[in-house]
């Protein structure tokens, strides 16, 4: 048992007062949870202290939150670890700070809105299979590995914290974000649904689709359940540019494909060339520019000049194009047959398949695994 | 005042399925639940569902398992029922797009479970409920036309007509505190066990027995209720779920002594015994000193190869590391016997039907009853879909039939004025609703688990009927209108009680050991006293007591080994 000290950020609708802080001192064992620690505040103290909360084992989804401003599951963080991250960060003596999460509007103490954000992202993705013609009279049989692939974002619980931590919705409400789209991949990936292609026409070409995404990780991180919705939008991207969809009004695919090949080439990003190279790509582009290059490229102007001024990109001088330095020794080399590795190994990483922290193989399992083969 | 042809009430896995067999008849559909439909706690179920599909099986085999399974308190016609159409079930499910295990030709793939003669479980890692709920949730969105939710709302009570035929239920909608009275030609109980009643459980916090509760104030039987599973593998301090799927992928039970002991208790079957079984063989390990100092046995799943830990039981993982800071493929679990299931419940034919026209119920909430003295692990999901699916279509059929509902007057004030009753009562006038509730918990843990005995029993019901007479007084902080979970936590009290009050009655009446039920002071089965059913009904001075027949259509009772 140990003493600990919450302090919650409290909503209370009908006071007409704002929002305000609280702390409650609880009394339990270091290894039970965050939810824990609120239930027993709210048991002991103070019934009217409001949080959604079911099984208290990461399986429901009912208690995101934000402990120490990490989006997450309240059930699912140990509140001996949430103080002594406190603790870390603010130097000793310090509350355990529990908000209610991000990105959603509050309704009261630690419940929010998930039904105007959340669920309305979600049914915007037809969150539905949609086979072709009469099913088969069994089972349909597809690849195992395909039911594998789609089982991460299966495991999805829709608890919102990844929502909750997204940057770029912060910055654009509208995008479809990483929930929603971690369930559309689920559909896309199975190979049952007729209208793949449908789906990954309509989400690259809404301007908040997979290229909203700005690669920040944060869903990744607060995703209790291993979904890796950041991943899943990846492989849409992946899946939309192979299905041949190039031409999304965030000219994402194009950006990454010349990201793409100039590290190929160079080693590092060449920022002199980058923006050039993703509206006009190659020395065609650059020579017969089509007029949405031109028109992107003036666009991303105030861009560049923002990116200069707060130090983002390097100063005008070091941006003339051609003065690149190029990679010591063979280091090109090496990147060209990581390249080439990469093409030959195409896998995806998947939970289910190698498990989350356990990708190096134990030295006897490798063992095991050459006698038999 | 909202009306439908059917109402539904929870939205797991029983509910959500009835709704969309209804909403396929063509009729009005409204599904009411008091969490989004996604938190209910069919999520929880890990392991499987069982079905007779692979070749070379046969339903009569599940069928016998899960007869032999129950220790024979199993009623069979219903048993067939669930078994023939399992096959049907599964590759509609698949069809809606779950994503089921394939094997190596991209077939539905198995694996074994406890209890069963062959390996007849198809599962989606071990996210099984998860996956299928989240899937019949996209189908009601797909049709919501058809299907009407209400997510957040909680039912105080079932609303009778004149001729005591349920048409309706008094519900609050939890955002606002609004109260309504929903009006239906059928209702149909789809809101889950009981497992709170009893501290720790693997059952979510939701599990409060609302639906047992509210049929048997509204005169309906309930049967079987003495029948509460203890599933073997919980975690000592939180009691969270271990799937059997760890065991059926080949996990070893230890002492403390490192010795298999199911050796002794079911040498054939060993970890794979039913699960009233395993849980006996672990409670009596514990008991004789041959558990660990915090009163568990080990689970070892550490034997199972780790890429088959990684594909299939993922969750547990994570399970182990979060919750009991235990990587489980690299040493084994502390566990213990720990409630999990409720067997008993509202008494319905197979078609859903209760005793009260009109109402209906499906899953865990309701007695059918196919899991008799003690279910089979996978059984659970089944018996969800299978019955929600005939309830649905059963309740359907009745709305085309009869007149619009016409509830007696008056039972939407009553509600109003009694959740008024008490939010009015005053501070310090009596003890809190969550230190009633753990007294309950405890109480039951104590005496209405593993081993059970007269005077445990009876020392447990005077302490439920002391209870509610202190819940009656019970204070609540929140006095507000918008998300009072307090006042709902006090609502939910008394249907513990309720529960709670008839598992004693059934419990205390049952004078012999089979299933669940084991009892000290009389440990043999005995089929010639007691091979029938205890049946309880709302009287004026707590449950009155009577017996129904088991079903028995091809299989005669015998002693049960694995």
């Amino acid at each position: 048992m140990a003493e600990y000290t919450l302090k919650v950020r409290r909503y209370q609708p009908e006071s007409g007062e704002g929002a305000f802080w609280e702390e409650f001192k609880v009394d339990l064992d270091p290894s039970l949870s965050v939810l824990d620690g609120i239930l027993q505040a709210k048991d002991r103290e103070d019934g009217s202290l409001a949080v959604r909360c079911s099984c208290r084992a990461a399986i429901c989804g009912s208690c995101g939150m934000k402990v120490n401003g990490q989006s997450g599951l309240g059930c699912k963080t140990q509140i001996g670890h949430a103080h002594e991250q406190a603790n870390r960060r603010n130097g000793g003596g310090e509350p355990i700070v529990v908000e209610p999460m991000g990105n959603m509007p509050v309704l009261k103490d630690l419940i929010v809105d998930m039904e105007s954000t959340h669920w309305e992202k979600i049914r915007r993705v037809t969150p539905w299979l949609l086979p072709h013609g009469e099913p088969p009279e069994r089972e349909y049989v597809v690849e195992p590995e395909s039911m594998i692939d789609v089982t991460q974002s299966m495991a999805c619980i829709q608890c919102g914290a990844c929502v909750s931590s997204c940057l770029s919705m912060e910055a654009d409400p509208e995008f479809i974000g990483p929930a929603a789209l971690a369930k559309a991949y689920r559909f896309v990936g199975d190979p049952r649904d007729a209208e793949s292609v449908e789906r990954l026409h309509d989400l690259a070409h809404d301007p908040h689709g997979i290229y909203d995404c700005t690669h920040c990780f944060s869903c990744i991180d607060a995703c209790p359940k291993g979904v890796a919705p950041m991943d899943q939008i990846m492989r849409l991207r992946r899946r939309a540019s192979e299905a041949g969809i190039d031409d999304d009004p965030n000219n994402g695919h194009n950006h990454s494909q010349a990201f793409v090949k100039m590290i190929e080439k160079k080693g590092t990003n060449d920022e002199a060339l980058l923006i050039q190279e993703s509206y006009a790509p190659g020395l065609k582009g650059k020579l017969k520019p089509s007029k949405g290059a031109i028109e992107g490229l003036v666009k991303s102007l105030p861009t560049v000049l923002r990116a200069i001024r707060t130090g983002k990109a390097r100063s005008l001088s070091k941006l003339i194009p051609g003065v690149h330095p190029k990679l010591p020794g063979g280091a090109q080399e090496e990147v060209k047959a990581i390249y080439a590795h990469a093409e030959e190994h195409r896998e995806e990483f998947n939970i289910y398949i190698r498990g989350e922290e356990d990708v190096e193989p134990e030295p006897d399992e490798t063992a095991t695994e050459e006698t038999t083969a | 005042m909202p009306t439908h042809d059917v109402l539904v009430i929870g939205a797991g896995l029983a509910g959500q399925r009835a709704a969309l067999a209804a909403a396929e008849q063509g009729v009005s559909v409204g599904i009411l639940s008091k969490v989004h439909p996604v938190r209910s706690h069919s999520n929880a179920a890990q392991g499987g569902i069982n079905a007779a599909l692979n070749p070379g099986d046969s339903w009569e085999s599940h069928a016998f398992d899960t007869v032999k399974g129950s220790d024979y308190l199993g009623d069979q016609d219903a048993i067939s029922i669930m078994c023939e159409e399992a096959p049907e079930e599964i590759l509609h499910l698949e069809h809606l797009g779950v994503t089921f295990h394939r094997n190596e030709e991209g077939k539905l793939g198995t694996r074994a479970f406890g209890g069963a003669s062959a390996a007849r479980t198809y599962y989606v890692a071990d996210i099984t409920g998860q996956a299928i709920m989240h899937v019949l949730y996209e189908q009601l969105m797909k049709h919501s036309e058809q299907v009407s939710r209400y997510e957040e709302w909680f039912c105080s009570a079932l609303a009778l007509d004149e001729a005591g035929e349920c048409c309706g239920v008094v519900t609050r909608n939890v955002a606002d505190g609004s109260m309504q009275l929903f009006t239906a030609k059928a209702v149909i109980l789809a809101c889950g066990g009981n497992g709170q009643v009893w501290q720790p459980t693997t059952n979510a916090l939701i599990c409060t027995g609302d639906g047992i509760a509210m049929a048997y104030r509204a005169g309906a039987k309930l049967m079987d209720m003495e029948m509460i599973q203890y599933h073997p593998t919980t975690l000592a301090k939180k009691g969270f779920l271990i799937t059997e799927g760890a065991r059926g992928e080949g996990a070893h039970l230890l002492n403390a002594k490192g010795d298999r002991f199911m050796e002794r208790y079911a040498p054939n079957k060993m970890e794979l015994a039913s699960r009233d079984v395993v849980s006996r063989a672990e409670q009596t390990e514990i008991d004789e000193g041959r558990g660990f100092p915090d009163g568990t046995v080990a689970l070892d799943v550490t034997v199972v190869p780790k890429k088959r830990v990684h594909e299939a039981l993922r969750e547990i993982v994570l399970v182990g590391k979060d919750f009991a800071g235990v990587d489980i493929t690299r040493e084994p679990i502390r566990i213990k016997p720990g409630n999990h299931y409720t067997m008993g419940g509202v008494k319905t034919d197979v078609d859903g039907r209760t005793e009260v026209p009109g109402l209906y119920a499906a899953g865990e909430v309701a007695c059918v009853s196919v899991h008799g003295g003690n279910r089979l692990g996978a059984n659970s999901l089944l018996d969800t879909l299978i019955f929600g699916r005939r309830s649905g279509a059963d309740a359907a059929a009745r709305a085309k039939r009869v007149d619009a509902a016409r509830p007696s007057a008056g039972v939407l004030e009553a509600e109003q004025a009694s959740a008024d009753a008490i939010l009015a009562r005053q501070k310090g006038s009596g003890r809190r609703v969550s230190e009633i509730k753990a007294e309950l918990g405890a109480t039951m843990d104590k005496h209405v688990a593993v081993f059970r005995n007269e005077g445990g029993i009876q020392e447990a019901l005077e302490t439920v009927r002391r209870l509610k007479e202190e819940a009656a007084s019970a204070y609540v902080d929140d006095k507000g209108s918008v998300f009072n979970q307090d006042l709902l936590a006090a609502i939910e009290l008394g249907y513990m009680l309720d529960n709670a009050e008839c598992t004693c009655v059934a419990a205390l009446e049952r004078r012999e050991s089979r299933g669940a039920q084991y009892r000290t002071d009389f440990p043999e089965r005995n089929d010639a006293e007691w091979l029938k059913h205890i049946d309880l009904q709302r009287g004026d001075d707590g449950p009155e007591l009577s017996y129904s027949e088991v079903t028995i259509t091809q299989w005669e009772p015998e002693e049960r080994k694995y």
